[in-house]
């Protein structure tokens, strides 16, 4: 039990050693830096042995005292339980995984060793972060995965442009961190703990009735604003297309597995703040339907392969807070994990397909590179069939599943949810498949072969780990398959101990088949719709110049426009007062300064040596005295 | 109501307001003659027969035909100032006035505060309605009575006078 | 004497008062500023009689040939001034402008 410590310690103490360390050769850093992510593995897998076996009994382990403060101490404290273990679990393979890919993938770069601490490092926040027992833990955890963020994106910062794309990823997620801080403050000061479980039960007595506590409310809300920033939910989701400035390494595993998850996890853990306000989780679910369509748009208009990617991720988190606001926790939490399969699986592929044809990334300069790459094209095919939660058992397939079957049973106005959801699940066909034609099928776009187009220089240490996520993409959906298929809710039980599930209703032949066919037919309708889209082009400008549908897909590609309004709100105001050089502490003894001389220029404007000036002064003071003397 | 004074009243608001607003000095000064002598009458009207006398004796008399040798001499002719530059002092006055007039009449007990006890020479507290006239005599025994220290200076500020017109008057040689 | 008459009195002499001081804010010519002095020195004067008259005692009558005296040294002083000014100036035979005088020359 005691043992859990280690799984954030390997991590952080790889990024120590490679962070301070002498500088290595060769592959090295990688190498160690993949090791301690695997350790880190390791050490979860044990972990949730232990869990399991020891009957799912959650636990808090108090390393020592961080703030000793009396009564308001709070303790680096990890709490274990069945939603704990799920995530570390997902964070520390996934990041293995992924480790292990960019040993090759960044070999040659400047920076190798940087990277890999980096990376390290964020990978221990991460685990801080989602086995955090008090929020004071957590948001440090918080904090920390958005500086990794931050340093990652910018990893090339020789080029300003990815400089830029980090400060504004910090930036845009500090306006959801602020939130989250105040919420925290206001949970510790109206119920007096910070520890999560005993805040979360001290809420729900000082707090009920569910409804009507403008202060439950008002704490739900804060935790959204910050689970919207990280998450990069409508609105605060401006960084997310640009932070695919960094490499494709960073792009799985910060900006689709793990950090952009940990809004997903807070709210989840958060979830008896929003139970008593369900106003607050309408929000969330409506936000999440309108962020999964807007991404999905986005997504279908966009020539960067891997924005394409971007928008995806953020329209999938629009399905898991779809699935908070409609309080399934747990198939939000499983979508989570599966996303983190399959998505990171398609950063990976996408980043080896970019870096073969020499960092190309426009999708309308690729294309038959099925034959040419068919490691990469299998593999990414089956991340592909994962996200579009296409068959055979795919984990996709059944997280969606359970999503859309909740939405469908909890009725009234949630069925409007439930036809937002099933045009989502269009959209993600439409534009992954669109994405695999452009750039897997079709003629060859590329003007001559660029450099290394062929795919034999990938090593075991690319091929492994593709292999591995693709296997588990396709057979990770035995874990919670809809019981339509023979299933069992294996996960959903596992769960069950952390977060609170509504049991189904029983089981009806028929919905559960409409359930789950309807879902699947639209999403084998997008493949020929997406294929009629790659060839033709119809969205393309210089295809079309004068249609409507190629002025529309230009406003998609440009995300409607969010940045522009950004720009124009918030962004030019501030930079011309910081330009301005008005320095606004300066002011106070500059107008100190300015105000005395005005003020004496005037008494002085007073002597003007006229003297029907001074009779007319004296007799209005004559005046003014007789009144005050009066009244 | 004294019809004497209500008549003279009314003169003296007349031609003081005529003074203020004439071109030529001369006239201004003529007007003002008028104004203290309808002013000497109404001080007799009310019972300060000798203040009326020393009225158009010295003030009208002496000091006002002082002026009046000096502006023939120099013929002074101002601008009549426009109505705008009224504004302001016209403003400035009546506001003024207004003030004073709700001083005296509307706060009765302002001034019954500000009053001190019985004045210093002889005559007793008397009953409101019936003050008589005061008599001359009375003035002088209170003059070189009680006030005589104040006369004496009074003589001091004529002389100093007397040396500062002198001394402003001579063609410059110092 | 009654009660009216004094208010009238003394209406009268907050009215003259004002007056003169009206025109010494309005006109410019020291001239005209020195004969509205004169005019408000007269209404002060008068309201002194006023209460001299309401208390029947010979006060009111002395204090007005004190302020007497005082007019009649003001305006020899001041008439003294204007020859002054007039007669070494530019021989101007208009007025004396006072908001010319800043610094007390010509």
């Amino acid at each position: 039990m005691e043992l859990i410590w280690l799984v954030p310690a390997f991590p952080l103490a790889g990024a120590i050693a490679l962070g301070l360390g002498r500088p290595l050769t060769g592959k090295s850093a990688g190498i160690l830096g993949s090791a301690a992510a695997g350790l880190a593995a390791a050490a979860a897998c044990l972990v949730a042995c232990l869990f399991v076996a020891g009957g799912q009994v959650p636990y808090t382990v108090s390393l020592w005292t961080w703030l000793d403060l009396g009564a308001a101490s709070q303790a680096i404290a990890f709490s274990v339980d069945a939603l704990a273990i799920v995530m570390i679990l997902v964070v520390t393979i996934v990041g293995f995984l992924i480790h292990l890919f960019s040993i090759e993938h960044m070999a040659g770069e400047e920076g190798y060793r940087r990277f890999f601490a980096y990376m390290n490092l964020f990978v221990a926040f991460m685990l801080v972060l989602v086995l955090a027992g008090n929020f004071l833990l957590l948001y440090l955890g918080w904090e920390g995965v958005g500086l990794c963020s931050f340093l990652l994106i910018g990893f090339w910062f020789r080029d300003r442009a990815n400089g830029a794309a980090a400060r504004k990823a910090f930036l845009v997620t500090r306006v959801g961190d602020v939130a989250l801080l105040l919420g925290m403050l206001l949970i510790a000061a109206s119920l007096g703990s910070l520890d999560i479980g005993e805040a979360s039960r001290k809420a729900q007595s000082a707090w009920a009735p569910a409804g009507s506590s403008s202060l439950a409310m008002l704490a739900a809300a804060l935790i959204l604003g910050g689970a919207l920033g990280k998450s990069a939910q409508l609105p605060l989701h401006t960084w997310l297309p640009d932070a695919m400035a960094g490499p494709s390494p960073v792009s799985a595993l910060i900006h689709a597995a793990t950090m952009v998850t940990a809004g997903v996890y807070l709210v989840a853990r958060a979830n008896a703040f929003f139970a008593l306000a369900p106003q607050v989780l309408e929000v969330v679910a409506v936000l999440g339907a309108a962020t999964l369509l807007y991404a999905g748009l986005c997504a279908l208009a966009q020539r960067d392969f891997k924005k394409i990617l971007a928008y995806s991720t953020m329209s999938q988190i629009g399905y898991m807070f779809l699935a908070l606001g409609a309080s399934a926790w747990t198939g939000a939490v499983f979508h989570l994990a599966t996303h983190a399969l399959f998505k990171s699986l398609l950063f990976l592929a996408a980043g080896a397909v970019i870096n073969a044809l020499g960092h190309e990334r426009d999708v309308y300069a690729m294309g038959a590179l099925a034959k040419k790459m068919p490691l990469l094209f299998w593999t990414f095919l089956a991340g592909a069939f994962g996200l579009t939660a296409l068959p055979p058992v795919t984990a996709g397939l059944a997280s969606k599943d359970a999503i859309l079957a909740r939405l469908w049973y909890v009725g009234g106005d949630a069925r409007l949810l439930w036809w937002a959801a099933m045009a989502g699940v269009l959209l993600t066909s439409l534009y992954t498949f669109r994405m695999i034609f452009l750039v897997f099928a079709g003629p060859s776009r590329r003007g001559g072969v660029g450099a290394s187009s062929h795919e034999g220089e990938l090593g075991p240490s690319t091929t492994i780990p593709l292999i591995a996520l693709a296997l588990l993409c396709l057979v990770g959906g035995l874990l919670d398959f809809p019981r339509l298929m023979g299933g069992r809710p294996y996960f959903g039980a596992f769960l069950a101990g952390a977060l609170p599930t509504a049991p189904l209703p029983e089981a009806d032949t028929a919905l559960d088949l409409f359930l789950s066919l309807a879902p699947l037919i639209l999403s084998l309708l997008g493949i020929p719709l997406a294929w009629l889209i790659a060839r033709r082009g119809l969205e393309r400008r210089d295809i079309a110049p004068k249609g409507a549908l190629p002025a529309m897909a230009a406003i998609a590609r440009e995300g409607f426009g969010f940045d522009r309004v950004y720009a124009f709100l918030f962004v030019r105001p501030v930079l011309r007062l910081a330009g301005k050089g008005v320095d606004f502490v300066n002011l106070a003894s500059e107008g100190l300064r300015g105000a005395t001389m005005r003020l004496s220029g005037l008494l002085r404007s007073s002597q003007d040596g006229r003297p029907r000036r001074y009779l007319g002064a004296l007799a209005l003071g004559a005046l003014l005295l007789l009144a005050a003397v009066l009244i | 109501m004294n019809p004497v004074l209500a008549v003279s009243a009314a003169v003296a608001v007349a031609s003081t307001v005529a003074v203020v607003i004439q071109r030529k000095a001369v006239h201004a000064l003529l007007y003002l003659i008028v104004s203290f002598f309808a002013l000497a009458v109404a001080m007799l009207a009310l019972g300060a027969a000798f203040a009326a006398a020393l009225e158009v004796v010295v003030y009208a008399g002496a000091i006002l035909v002082l002026f009046v040798f000096v502006l023939m001499m120099i013929g002074v002719e101002g601008p009549v100032p426009s109505l705008r530059a009224w504004l302001f002092p016209a403003l400035l006055a009546i506001l003024l006035f207004a003030e004073l007039a709700y001083a005296l009449f509307a706060r009765p007990e302002l001034l019954e505060a500000l009053s001190v006890a019985a004045p210093a020479s002889g005559a007793a507290q008397v009953a409101y309605a019936v003050p008589a006239p005061v008599p001359p005599k009375a003035v002088g025994l209170a003059l070189f009575g009680p006030y005589a220290v104040a006369a004496e200076i009074a003589a001091f500020l004529l002389l100093s006078g007397l040396v500062g017109a002198y001394h402003l008057g001579r063609r410059d040689k110092a | 004497m009654n009660p009216a008459d004094l208010e009238l009195a003394l209406g009268l002499a907050a009215l003259l008062f004002v007056i003169g001081l009206a025109g010494m804010l309005a006109r410019r010519s020291l001239v005209f500023m020195l004969l509205c002095a004169e005019i408000m020195l007269n209404a002060g004067g008068f309201a002194f009689i006023v209460a001299g008259a309401r208390w029947g005692a010979p006060d009111g009558q002395v204090i007005f040939i004190f302020l007497l005296v005082t007019a009649a040294a003001e305006v020899a002083v001041g008439l003294a001034l204007i020859l002054a000014l007039s007669g070494q100036g530019r021989g101007r035979p208009k007025g004396l402008d006072a908001d010319e005088m800043r610094r007390g020359g010509d």
